[in-house]
């Protein structure tokens, strides 16, 4: 086998941008690896419109979207294998992968990009009481038999959880000729965009039950019915509020996990609240030279940002291997140390660097990323977070230490809506004793 | 025209066909669902019992030692996998220190080794998560945990490999004897069977079953019980299974890892009328999370990748039921296979052949096949016999399910096997596809495809398991139009196809020449 300077393990939008921008950052040596038989990842089954409205001012349809970079891939010459599952990512970059024509094979990586996305949320994990029986669906796997296989899972339909694979289904199913009878959100606000309630719940007249939940499933082959109860304050269902709908299908949009089995394994550091890995403002994680982007770094709403994060991650990871090319070339002299070996050694804090960490706080669940080294940061750095609750009328409030530097009033923040600010690195460059910078949601 | 019938296809009646297997006879096993291991036997703990729960001198307590004893010898010759990781009965009140001296004591009187009772100290030390409550424990090195389904599967196909037929979907409505002496029986889809004799190992319809031939009746009570599978991440939680002290309503919520690594919680024990009430409850689980929290400390259960419901048939003496019926002669009853019953099941199979070899003075066999191999397994072979297996058959260079890391190559031998898969939870009780973390979001339409094609079934008839469980029961709109426009042209698509591989095939003839 080969070996390559950076290893991308994905083949969807996160990957294929990252491999995109590497190239156009100078780097010859990439190798894509994706485990479908498709480039595009989920995007090929993402058959409605809406994408690119940010990357390509237009709206396209997901395979469309899609089909602007894998086009971009083979212009560039960018090598990729299909049906190649990657087994193992080791701590020293190793990457190991299986397919059907080269069986299993290692590439000794400079830098590996992690880009694999995430998975839905199972039943099981919901721990929905009831039977067990056919007609019990995540959303993307019904999209996937939909779209792609172009088969029916039923006709009537109740959709738990609002997230947006959800929503879209529930306009998916309707145009296939299927009654969604209504959509039961656990929490008493969506878990998806504005614009998809809108477009596929409102226009169709999908009833969406906010603070509901289901709470029995019938049926011992094939689902009959489910029940559908309101619940209080603390999420449990409340007696006397359970509707029963009889159904053939359920749909679970109950959220999506990021995909970091390989991560985990190779010893990447975790961040609990995204279950994706912690990143510094390179996107790279603890280990130098691994980095991440797109859904297996933090659950996105929109793939425009998923390229726009990939690519950063692609740019970075060029840096990094002419980083450590330098080193290796000047090793042999005087050892270099300082500049080099900043712009090469990821978490590893380089003499002097000034390194800050961002926390968040009051109403913010997290931030990526979660630490800038002020040298290795670009001018302008984009910060995203999501919030924990719905907020009117608040206020984005960052906090260098213990001064506000920024108050921005937002009409309303919702947690199904990623938010972001930008810091500029002359910013914080002029403050060299700055330790934490702070993201936190103010009603004033 | 059969020696011998055996109703059910569930660790029982695969366990008896298995045993018969070796002998010259006619054996058929008639299963009401579409597979065997559809009933108690895919539901319950995995767990390969030591022996000292059942009372002395039961036939509970004798069948589970035994069944314990055969297991490595079994799993060897069945290749089934199969852990000694041993047991603790973990006791967290002072006053209940007496409880574990009786466990041990029966325990010592059943016949199970190696038993011994160990301090705070030494329960802690063997296992670190016991609760900060443990005073002592029960330890029983030859506990265990195995694939409940893979046990069931071997002695199956171990039988068909030896001659037993099975009939699926075929469910017993009526038997009686007729002047001819031999027992008729009607299934449901309208066949009609005849036997020299009959097994009932029906499960918790063995009351129904034995109902049907004897006045002397005998009643079923299920048992069901919650449980909850947590993540292969979690799975080394505990390393022994931990049960709680035992009550009169069976031997508690255990802790168990599972012989896969993943780490199973339950069950709960709710009497129930329905034969068919496998569905969980929110009070269930909530019940298992408490229960089990009070015996190890930080039970991840977070981690929860699914929660299922099994029955267990209890029968209202608590002992199995294993004999030839009273009043039924040749009519032999394997009834009352609660827990124990998967530790007995082998032990069973020998006991039931044991009294049909008497009574009908059974031959073995020459050509007997004592050994079974299991379906390839991936996982754990070196990237050299990885890449020897993929250049025999690229099949097995294609992950199909990710989460478990199961390769189309597998999949592919679990559908072509002797009493192979057909459906998605055919496939995955064979190759655990589908059973990890996703459950089957990613793989299942994957595992659709190939099921469609290795066995022609159209994919509107593909079933979870059987029956009406169809997974996509008609077409989308563009697709349906697309295929009645090429319905006709379906036929000469089929040659052109055929004729494209045909080409292909030549085309490799010439470069290989």
């Amino acid at each position: 086998m080969k070996n390559y300077d950076i290893v991308i393990v994905g083949g969807g939008p996160a990957g294929l941008a990252a491999a995109v921008s590497a190239k156009k950052a100078g780097c010859d040596s990439i190798l894509i690896l994706e485990r479908d038989t498709e480039l595009g990842g989920i995007l090929n089954q993402c058959i409605h419109n809406g994408f690119g409205l940010h990357t390509f001012k237009e709206e396209l349809t997901g395979p469309e979207y899609a089909y602007r970079f894998i086009q971009q891939v083979l212009d560039l010459g960018i090598e990729y294998k299909l049906g190649t599952m990657v087994m193992d990512v080791a701590p020293d970059k190793t990457v190991t992968a299986m397919n059907r024509e080269d069986g299993m094979f290692t590439i000794p990586a400079k830098a590996v990009i992690l880009a694999m996305g995430c998975r839905e949320r199972p039943r099981g994990a919901l721990n929905i009481p009831g039977f067990r029986p056919a007609g019990i669906f995540s959303a993307g796997t019904a999209q996937r038999l939909v779209n792609i296989e172009g088969y029916m899972p039923g006709k009537e339909v109740v959709i738990l959880g609002s997230g947006d694979i959800g929503l879209i289904m529930a306009r998916r199913m309707t145009l296939e000729g299927a009654k969604v009878k209504c959509v039961a959100e656990l929490m008493p606000y969506s878990g998806g965009l504005k614009r998809n309630i809108v477009q596929c719940l409102d226009d169709f007249g999908i009833p969406l039950k906010l603070s509901h939940t289901v709470i029995d499933i019938e049926g011992k082959e094939h689902l009959t019915a489910v029940t559908i109860a309101e619940v209080g304050p603390d999420r449990k269902p409340v007696p006397g509020t359970e509707e029963r709908y009889t159904c053939d299908t359920l749909l679970l949009s109950c959220g999506l996990i990021p995909e970091n089995e390989l991560s985990r394994a190779a010893g990447v550091e975790m961040n609990p609240v995204t279950s994706g890995p912690i990143v510094n403002e390179s996107l790279e994680t603890n280990i130098p030279g691994v980095f991440a982007c797109g859904n297996v770094l933090h659950v996105h709403d929109l793939v425009d940002y998923v390229s726009e994060e990939a690519t950063r991650a692609g740019e970075n990871a060029v840096k990094y291997v002419n980083g450590a090319e330098a080193e290796a070339g000047a090793a042999g002299g005087n050892a270099t140390t300082g500049a080099a070996q900043a712009e090469a050694g990821g978490n590893a804090e380089a003499g002097r660097a000034h390194v800050i960490a961002l926390a968040a706080t009051d109403g913010a669940r997290y931030t990526v990323p979660s630490t800038i080294n002020v040298d290795r940061m670009s001018d302008l750095l984009t910060v995203r977070f999501r919030v924990g609750d719905v907020y009117k009328n608040s206020f984005v409030s960052v906090y260098f230490d213990d001064e506000r530097v920024m108050h921005n009033q937002k009409r309303i923040m919702s947690p199904g809506e990623m938010e972001q600010i930008v810091l500029r690195k002359a910013q914080l460059a002029e403050r060299p004793l700055l330790k934490t910078i702070t993201v936190k949601i103010e009603n004033e | 025209m059969y020696d011998v019938i055996i109703i059910g296809a569930g660790v029982s009646g695969a366990a008896v066909a298995w045993q018969l297997g070796r002998f010259n006879i006619k054996t058929c096993v008639l299963e009401k669902c579409e597979d065997v291991c559809e009933g108690t036997s895919k539901a319950n703990s995995a767990i390969i019992h030591a022996g000292y729960d059942a009372a002395e001198g039961s036939l509970m307590a004798k069948l589970n030692v035994r069944g314990n004893e055969m297991m490595d010898e079994l799993s060897k010759e069945l290749d089934i996998p199969f852990k000694r990781n041993g047991s603790l009965v973990v006791c967290i009140h002072k006053e209940e220190l007496g409880g574990l001296k009786d466990l041990y004591d029966r325990g010592i009187k059943n016949g199970v080794k190696g038993l011994k009772i160990l301090s705070r100290e030494e329960a802690l030390e063997l296992e670190p998560n016991l609760s900060e409550d443990t005073v002592g424990a029960l330890y029983a090195p030859s506990a265990g945990v195995v694939c409940p389904f893979e046990l069931n599967i071997a002695m199956a196909e171990n039988a068909c490999e030896n001659g037993v037929e099975f009939k699926f979907n075929t469910e017993v409505k009526d038997i009686s004897k007729g002047e001819d002496g031999l027992w008729h029986i009607k299934a449901a889809n309208g066949e009609e069977f005849c036997a020299k004799y009959v097994v009932n190992a029906a499960g918790v319809y063995a009351d129904m079953i034995h109902n049907m031939v004897s006045k002397d009746k005998i009643r079923i009570i299920q048992r069901r019980g919650d449980y909850c599978l947590l993540d292969k991440q979690v799975g080394g939680h505990v390393t022994h299974t931990i049960f709680p002290q035992p009550t009169s309503l069976g031997k508690g919520v255990l802790i168990s890892p599972t012989i896969h690594g993943n780490l199973i919680v339950g069950p709960t024990a709710v009497e129930t009328d329905d034969k068919e009430a496998t569905n969980t409850t929110a009070e269930g689980i909530e019940e298992l999370i408490t229960k089990a929290g009070s015996h190890v400390r930080n039970l991840p259960i977070k981690n929860v990748i699914t929660s299922f419901a099994g029955l267990r048939a209890h029968e209202e003496h608590h002992d199995f039921i294993i004999g030839e019926v009273a009043d039924a002669p040749c009519f032999i009853d394997c009834a009352g296979i609660e827990s124990p019953g998967l530790t007995a099941s082998p032990a069973i199979g020998e006991m039931v052949a044991g009294i049909l070899k008497e009574k009908m003075g059974l031959t073995e066999k020459s050509d007997f096949v004592a050994t079974r191999k299991g379906i390839v397994r991936t996982e754990g072979l070196s990237v050299a016999e990885m890449n020897e297996l993929i250049r025999k058959n690229p099949a097995y260079g294609n992950i199909v399910c990710r989460c478990e890391m199961i390769t189309e190559g597998e999949i592919i031998e679990a559908i072509h096997r002797p009493l192979g898969a057909k459906s998605l939870d055919g496939v995955k009780r064979r190759t655990r596809a589908g059973m990890g973390r996703c459950q089957a979001g990613f793989c299942s339409p994957r595992t659709m495809e190939i099921i469609n094609r290795e066995l022609s079934i159209p994919y509107e008839k593909i079933t979870k398991s059987g029956g009406a469980s169809v997974i996509v029961p008609t077409r989308t709109k563009a697709a349906g139009a697309a295929g009645a426009a090429a319905s006709c042209a379906a036929d000469a698509g089929t040659q052109a196809n055929l004729g494209a591989a045909a080409s292909k095939e030549s085309d490799g003839e010439v470069t290989g020449a």
